[in-house]
């Protein structure tokens, strides 16, 4: 497999009154061109962790992560980022908040072109009448779609999702992802996500990474799901392989994600 | 994994038992009720006045009582616009001047406080360095702080009384805006600065489309603070200073043994800083973006 973006020995520890404490440790991952690869793993194993400092929200403590052939430094548009709170400007309006991204990468185009994208990628994802209003009048779901609209305006060459659904009630959820997934196949951007609900990492990825318990959290098993795409929630469901890859993950959840490994010397 | 239905039988009982409370409103009582917005603040006066009156005619002879305080303060709210002499004029007029005075050491204030509050709140080392000067210059009242600018502006001549109540003006109001803008700076939150590190923001455009929006609100209760100091310290530089204005009337007329516009005084001060701060806090409102 040609690794278009690729994690190597990834390690980040914080100093701590008893020596470094290591949050994970040599996380190794290489992700194709145009693959959705999710993480998951319990709260506060690490996951959040690697994917900002793909994001270049955090530090890295060692490793490196190479993105289409560059090694990263510090945050930048290439990669958009889905937080999982929308994260949204809330003086600005839903499309000043995704102009916002836009006129900071397609600075050298005009600005009608500027408003051309804005506008395509709100209509896009149903917010085309919702374009002037500000955060705070919109739902928590229309907020969160200003969010992934404001992340595919920039073209970005990877996207990079924390938790993106996991404020907002099932219903929603199922929308969003329906809306994500058409988005991400027009586009086909390697895309990052982490998450700790089992059916949405089958539903969406091609690959799910599980993570094992922090400290030095580190890649437990990796489950390929090869449901065809186009996907809809149905036919994965009824999918023969379905219940099987979750039942696996759950498993993995529920039992090999507390193996601890011998412990390294911690000073 | 997360149970995301939750149970809403019990809320729905839980919302019927509030009993319906008994109403026995007599007529009067739904008159009274309709008017106490007016009829208790009058009421209240109504004992001040009254207190007044007892206070003058016992404890201390001296205080003018109330009517007298009317006849003496009458020429000056009735031509409010009167200019008779320097410190001899109506009092709309001697608002006027005062407000001028505030106004300006009010933007002396917020244009020094306003950058020197962000300066706190992004750096960590330069709280330490001047937050122990800020605690112990704060506290200290323009009395003290109008002498040193006497001291200070000596060399302008004739400017020099103005120039030193700019200066305590400013210096006594800017705190409040100096420390909520820099509480604000602190209080932006990670997500919004996310944000601007994602997008890779310039260090400009970061400032102004991301930290100074997200502080407004704190700058502006810190502005409406200041202003109230900032008059509040304007009867001290006036008095201070003779200029004409309420509080140099206000001082002039009791070393003239004129006792009678001093509370005039005083209830002009309290009722235009009430109206500042109405002024302010709708302003304040409208700034309201988060």
């Amino acid at each position: 497999m040609k690794a278009y973006c690729e994690l190597f020995n990834l390690t980040k520890t914080y100093p701590s009154p008893n020596g470094p404490a290591v949050i994970v440790k040599d996380f190794n991952l290489r992700l194709a061109e145009g693959e959705f690869v999710t993480l998951i793993g319990h709260s506060g194993c690490g996951k959040s962790t690697v994917l900002s400092m793909v994001a270049g929200l955090n530090s890295i403590t060692d490793g490196g992560i190479i993105l289409a052939g560059r090694e990263l430094a510090g945050p930048g548009p290439d990669r958009g980022m889905v937080f999982q709170s929308p994260s949204l400007l809330p003086w600005m309006t839903a499309y000043e908040n995704v102009m916002i991204g836009i006129n900071q990468v397609f600075f050298t185009a005009s600005k009608q072109e500027r408003h051309q994208i804005a506008e395509y990628y709100l209509s896009v994802v149903g917010l085309a009448d919702a374009m002037e209003k500000r955060p705070l009048e919109l739902s928590q779901g229309m907020r969160q779609w200003v969010g992934i609209a404001r992340a595919f305006a920039l073209k970005p060459k990877m996207l990079l999702l924390d938790e993106p659904f996991g404020m907002l009630d099932s219903l929603t959820r199922y929308e969003l992802q329906g809306v994500l997934l058409e988005l991400w196949r027009k586009n086909r951007i390697t895309a990052l996500m982490v998450t700790h609900d089992v059916d949405e990492a089958l539903y969406l990825s091609d690959r799910v990474v599980c993570m094992t318990d922090g400290p030095e959290a580190e890649v437990g098993d990796i489950i390929h799901v090869n449901f065809p795409r186009p996907r809809n929630r149905k036919e994965v469901m009824e999918h023969p392989d379905y219940y099987p890859l979750r039942e696996r993950l759950i498993e993995f959840l529920e039992v090999h994600a507390h193996r601890r490994r011998p412990k390294h010397a911690a000073a | 994994m997360r149970d995301s239905t939750v149970p809403t039988a019990i809320s729905a009982s839980a919302v019927a038992v509030t009993p319906t409370p008994a109403k026995l409103p007599s007529s009067n009582r739904v008159a009274f009720a309709k008017f106490d917005w007016l009829l208790l603040p009058l009421v209240g006066i109504a004992a001040v006045v009254g207190l007044w009156f007892a206070l003058s005619a016992t404890l201390s002879k001296d205080l003018p009582n109330p009517i007298k305080t009317w006849e003496a303060s009458k020429p000056y709210i009735l031509e409010p616009l009167a200019k008779r002499g320097e410190l001899d004029q109506g009092i709309l007029r001697f608002t006027w001047l005062s407000l001028i005075l505030v106004a300006k050491g009010y933007l002396m204030a917020l244009v020094v406080g306003t950058p020197l509050g962000f300066v706190l709140g992004l750096s960590k080392t330069m709280t330490k360095a001047l937050d122990p000067i800020i605690q112990v210059l704060r506290p200290v009242s323009p009395l003290a702080w109008l002498p040193l600018g006497m001291v200070l502006f000596l060399g302008a001549g004739r400017q020099a009384s103005e120039l030193a109540a700019l200066f305590t003006i400013a210096i006594c109001a800017m705190w409040p805006t100096v420390l909520t803008t820099a509480v604000g700076v602190r209080a932006i939150p990670q997500d919004y600065l996310n944000v601007a590190k994602v997008l890779k923001l310039s260090r400009w455009n970061t400032l102004t489309k991301v930290m100074i929006p997200a502080t407004l609100p704190y700058m502006f209760t810190g502005f409406r603070l200041s202003l109230g100091i900032a008059w509040l310290v304007i009867v001290a530089a006036e008095m201070l200073t003779g200029r004409p204005g309420v509080g140099g009337f206000l001082w002039q007329q009791y070393n003239a043994l004129v006792y009678e516009q001093i509370i005039l005084c005083i209830l002009t001060i309290g009722v235009v800083g009430f109206i500042l701060d109405r002024l302010m806090s709708v302003v304040e409102r409208r700034f309201k973006t988060i």
